[in-house]
């Protein structure tokens, strides 16, 4: 079997999800794998930790332009003989997996959330409410892997870095402008995230939260009212209609938890509910509860998380 | 401008979600069938206000699946589609619903294909960048505002951490987000005028076979909440720490 594996490296660092796709990759592969990809990183041979033996690199691409993309996945898949095409099921992954499958035919696993069993690729439906085992026939297959979905690998090997000399036409997309609203940790990577709902009263409280993500290592997030209030940006919005995260650790603070909002964070490993109401429904999804005001119990947390820090 | 909009039928947001034969198909008894909200609420009404503001155009609708969609269907013509296609086939996978959407869309000169992000019960967000292939087309997922100046569409999407402005010159596919647009209530005139709007049932496509699911399963029930007395409130993080281990 010959896998390769398409990543987003145009940013200075690899993004953990990608360098999770890697790793899945030379797993499925059963040894080191190709990598192709995009962008002017200039840390490409540090993914031989995660399994890579070569990675083709288009440097001139910049953007997200799918058809680009499909093109340079495709002749790559080709070149390799490839019969397994691992993506990540971000952004990016969006624009381009399902894409090379309908040009290759392929069955396409949308989000796998980890390893197949007896060759079935197990995947969230209905959103999160449900699972379910996909089955892929034909000769190619393209897998895009739920980000958070396996530990990285941090092994040894060296990588042969080659540039892709193909032509990609001309993208139909153009970038007019990138307004970044923050410089943290991207949600769907983040292993711990700290949310606040309605129950924190106003934009101006948000200082807790952020601090006790920042003391804990991990991003902010929020409820769909406090987005549509504007107290927070919509990137923040987890639930139905935002973003589907599972990071190891969910605290949700001043959320109540409606069916909508549990649908975006039901796949948390672990789930610590703050509300004042004893019968928010949030308490039924939750490993861990406390009844209380998030004013009182904040700084409780904030006061906790700075003393385990100074112990480790 | 003439734009496609595709419209999926899916359990409400609040249905009970279970399985039968075996954990094979989805229990569909006593579930009550709604258009997928973000091919509804973002992709139907953009492409109603898109029409709106220019003055002309048409907005067509297209679904693939059996007679039992036709209501849901109906449900798009009474928020304000001029006409809706249906596609008289049961596909097992997502490249099965584009390769009918595409085999519909050819040729027939649409400006903008507009898809919700994705469906609420598959979850793949697959089909709308399979269209575009299929058509030799752009395509930009997670839309969350849409314009268009003559012939170029001006798109916002949410990237981690920002939002990235795109420009794209039409024909194109979208993949609409909340932040498109505001759900329209069909009001009465909507709903009467719905019932003789023209549902075109057109036969199945040649499709391809790939695989698809063979078996669901319902996540493990979650075990008791550990309730934590809010004076001891700190506490959460040491249990984090050392029972839980994930901080």
């Amino acid at each position: 079997m010959s896998v390769i594996v398409f990543i987003d490296s145009r940013g200075d660092k690899i993004p953990k999800a990608a360098q999770e796709a890697v790793t899945y990759a030379s797993q499925l592969a059963g040894g080191p794998v190709t990598v192709v990809t995009f962008g002017g990183s200039t840390l490409l041979e540090s993914l031989g930790a995660q399994g890579a033996k070569k990675v083709i690199v288009a440097r001139g691409v910049a953007i997200v332009d799918g058809q680009q993309l499909t093109k340079l996945v495709c002749d790559v898949a080709t070149k390799e003989s490839a019969t397994t095409i691992v993506c990540v099921h971000d952004g990016t992954g969006k624009a381009v997996a399902p894409r090379v499958a309908a040009r290759l035919k392929a069955g396409h696993v949308a989000g796998a959330l980890g390893l197949p069993v007896d060759g079935r690729f197990k995947r969230n439906v209905f959103s999160g409410k449900a699972q379910a085992w996909m089955e892929v026939t034909s000769p190619i297959k393209v897998i895009s892997l739920s980000p958070n979905s396996i530990p990285i690998a941090k092994g040894e090997g060296t990588v042969a870095v080659e540039e892709y000399s193909g032509d990609l036409g001309a993208a139909r997309i153009t970038v007019k402008e990138v307004r970044k609203a923050g410089t943290g940790i991207p949600l769907p990577e983040a292993e711990i995230v700290v949310s606040g709902g309605r129950g924190m009263k106003g934009p101006e409280n948000w200082a807790g939260i952020e601090e006790l993500a920042q003391l804990l290592g991990g991003a902010t997030a929020c409820s769909r009212p406090v987005a549509d209030m504007h107290w927070r940006p919509h990137h923040e919005h987890v639930g139905q209609t935002g973003l589907a995260i599972r990071p190891n650790c969910y605290i949700a603070i001043g959320i109540s938890g409606a069916i909508q909002h549990l649908a975006g964070v039901n796949q948390s490993k672990v789930i610590a509910v703050i509300n004042t109401d004893p019968e928010a429904p949030f308490f039924k999804a939750a490993d861990y509860g406390i009844v209380g005001d998030a004013f009182v119990v904040l700084p409780k947390l904030i006061e906790a998380a700075k003393k385990l820090n100074a112990e480790r | 401008m003439k734009i496609l909009v595709l419209l999926s039928q899916v359990p409400d947001t609040t249905a009970r979600i279970a399985f039968t034969n075996d954990n094979t198909q989805y229990d569909s008894a006593g579930v009550t069938f709604i258009v997928n909200p973000y091919d509804e609420w973002y992709a139907l009404v953009r492409a109603l206000e898109l029409k709106e503001a220019a003055g002309s155009g048409s907005v067509t609708t297209i679904t693939v699946g059996g007679a039992d969609t036709d209501a849901t269907i109906r449900k798009g013509l009474a928020i304000g589609a001029d006409e809706a296609v249906r596609v008289d086939a049961q596909p097992t996978e997502a490249l099965q619903v584009a390769e009918h959407i595409a085999a519909y869309a050819k040729d027939r000169g649409f400006d903008l294909v507009l898809a919700g992000k994705e469906t609420i019960d598959h979850n793949g967000g697959q089909v709308g960048a399979m269209v575009a292939e299929l058509l030799d087309l752009p395509y930009v997922p997670l839309a969350s505002k849409l314009d268009v100046n003559g012939t170029v569409a001006t798109v916002e999407r949410d990237v981690p951490n920002g939002v990235e402005v795109l420009e794209v010159s039409l024909p194109v596919v979208i993949g609409a987000a909340k932040g498109m647009a505001e759900q329209r209530i069909p009001n009465m005139r909507g709903i009467m005028a719905a019932r003789t709007k023209p549902l075109t049932v057109v036969p199945a496509a040649a499709v391809d076979n790939t695989g698809g699911t063979v078996k669901f399963e319902l996540p493990p029930a979650k075990g008791a909440v550990k309730m934590i007395p809010v004076e001891e409130a700190g506490k959460l993080i040491e249990l984090l720490h050392t029972e839980a281990k994930v901080i």
